[in-house]
């Protein structure tokens, strides 16, 4: 295809959108809708699985270290604690720390009569990974110095179940909206071309071939794709902020921390705009393609 | 230019046989009229030259091309050598004279200059220079079929087949659009018209071939259409 003949195949797809501007604007519109439903489900799941993810930090391993050893040489077994694989944090607390943190929590009656040396040294520890608790605790455990390990194994599990019920519902509902939303689209660029048959029949009779046709389509398509696309991702971005900034205000805000839109901002807006062009463009030749048929 | 040989042609999803064993030829520089009542088959005649259905048996051969075994693909080369006019016109409706017969002429990757010199010389020879920046709905029905015959005529085709071109039109812009195709067969294009218009056809004094159900019942040279039509 020459050059100065693209050249106005691409013009001609620019020229259509203004000459269709009622259904380029209902077309735009619908990619924005269906990518905003698309976006907000996604950063409601993410926003769920980071919940999960800090509450499960929350779920400590305690490592207590044999009565016999002295401070020093307890604090010595750090090296090997923290040589462990999936150990996000090591914390050492003496037994005279943590005598005082039952003291703080319990009372006083009940401690009575103690020796502040009744307790062990202690490492609390955070793990990377809560569904590998099991395989750490026997890892701590087989530390010689360590004498017991105190993980709640129970609760892990749960956690492990809640994120992949989470997960999997996020999964299939995103999947879901992303079969009718393509389904929706493809529709609306189909109803768009419906008015055009008339003028793809006649560019075949006067000998034009597929490509002459499909070309202003799929300039057009790309063109439309990334206005809903980058429109999408605007609207999104201020829905985001708007009602980020209402749950962080609100009383149930302070205990939840949402991802920051900056944090995703650009996987979402590679994931706008390729959505917005695939859709496009995709949806612009396959339209026409029963009209080429003749 | 057309060759038919035994063509026969049944619509496949309905299973109407629309032509019969049909043969006839049609010679470079010939003006040829195709007459027939309705559903005698003269538009799957028209459908088989542009390429638009295949027959079941038989051989066509249009401006050199075997219509039979064409690749689909390659059909746009065919109908670059055809200049084809509806009774209905089809212009497109948001574009203006110029850019409407322009148009054609972009499909077949023309240059610029070419565009401009080629257009205003044909639109001069239907009679709308002038008109060039109207749009199609603020043309007359006549003018409007000007414009389709100087799209048909802008790139210079070896043949020029019209489907009812005058079924719109009265009396008066029939004959002077008879008169257009006669003047351009003049300059050596080949012309095939479809048409009802008995009157229009035996003034014209030309080859007439008539159809009914399927068959070439008559192919009269003398230019006498002795088909009456239903």
């Amino acid at each position: 295809m020459r050059l100065n003949r693209s050249g106005y195949l691409i013009r001609e797809g620019f020229r259509s959108i203004g000459t269709h501007s009622f259904m380029s604007f209902a077309t735009v519109t619908i990619i924005m809708a269906c990518l905003i439903i698309m976006g907000s489900v996604t950063l409601l799941s993410l926003n769920i699985d980071r919940l999960i993810k800090s509450l499960e930090n929350q779920n400590e391993v305690v490592a207590f270290v044999d009565e016999t050893y002295t401070e020093d040489s307890a604090r010595a077994l750090q090296g090997s604690i923290e040589g462990i694989d999936n150990i996000s944090s090591v914390e050492f607390i003496t037994r005279g720390q943590a005598f005082d943190n039952f003291m703080e929590n319990y009372s006083s009656d009940l401690s009575e009569g103690l020796d502040d040396q009744v307790l062990r040294d202690r490492y609390v520890i955070h793990l990377t990974d809560i569904a590998r608790m099991a395989e750490t605790k026997s890892a701590l455990e087989s530390i010689e110095g360590i004498a017991k390990v105190k993980a709640h194994l129970d609760y892990a599990k749960t956690f492990i179940t809640i994120r992949n019920v989470v997960s999997v519902v996020s999964l299939a509902l995103i999947a879901m909206l992303v079969f009718v939303s393509i389904f929706i689209m493809s529709n609306t660029i189909k109803l768009a071309t419906f008015g055009r048959r008339e003028e793809i029949a006649i560019m075949k009779m006067v000998g034009a071939s597929n490509g002459f046709i499909r070309l202003p389509f799929v300039v057009e398509g790309l063109v439309l794709g990334i206005l809903g696309g980058g429109l999408g991702f605007l609207a999104e971005w201020g829905i985001y902020e708007l009602l980020t900034k209402k749950v962080v205000n609100s009383v149930a805000g302070s205990f939840l921390a949402v991802i920051p839109f900056e944090q995703i901002a650009l996987p979402m807006f590679i994931a706008y705009m390729g959505i917005g062009v695939i859709i496009g463009a995709f949806g612009g030749v396959n339209a026409i393609r029963n009209y080429l048929d003749v | 230019m057309v060759e038919m040989n035994n063509v026969s042609m049944v619509y496949e999803s309905s299973g109407t046989e629309a032509l019969d064993r049909v043969s006839f030829s049609i010679e470079e520089g010939e003006f040829v009229f195709l007459v027939g009542p309705s559903g005698s088959g003269k538009t799957t005649l028209m459908k088989l030259i542009t390429g638009e259905v295949r027959p079941k048996s038989g051989k066509i051969i249009v401006n050199d091309f075997d219509m039979r075994k064409i690749k689909r693909r390659k059909l746009p080369k065919v109908r670059r050598t055809l200049g084809v006019i509806f009774q209905d016109y089809r212009l497109i409706e948001n574009m203006n004279v110029y850019d409407n017969v322009a148009f054609a002429m972009r499909v077949v990757g023309a240059r610029r200059r070419e565009i401009r010199e080629r257009v205003p010389y044909v639109l001069e020879l239907v009679g709308l220079d002038g008109r060039e920046k109207r749009m199609p709905n603020e043309l007359s029905g006549g003018e409007q079929q000007r414009v389709a015959i100087a799209r048909a005529l802008v790139n210079n085709p070896r043949m020029i087949v019209a489907d009812e071109p005058t079924g719109n039109l009265d009396p008066a812009r029939s004959l002077e659009l008879m008169l257009l195709f006669e003047k351009i067969n003049d300059m050596g294009t080949t012309i095939v018209v479809v048409t009802h218009e008995k009157e229009l056809v035996n003034a014209l004094g030309k080859r007439v071939i008539a159809i009914d159900n399927g068959r070439v019942i008559s192919d009269g040279k003398g230019g006498y259409f002795n088909y009456e039509i239903e």
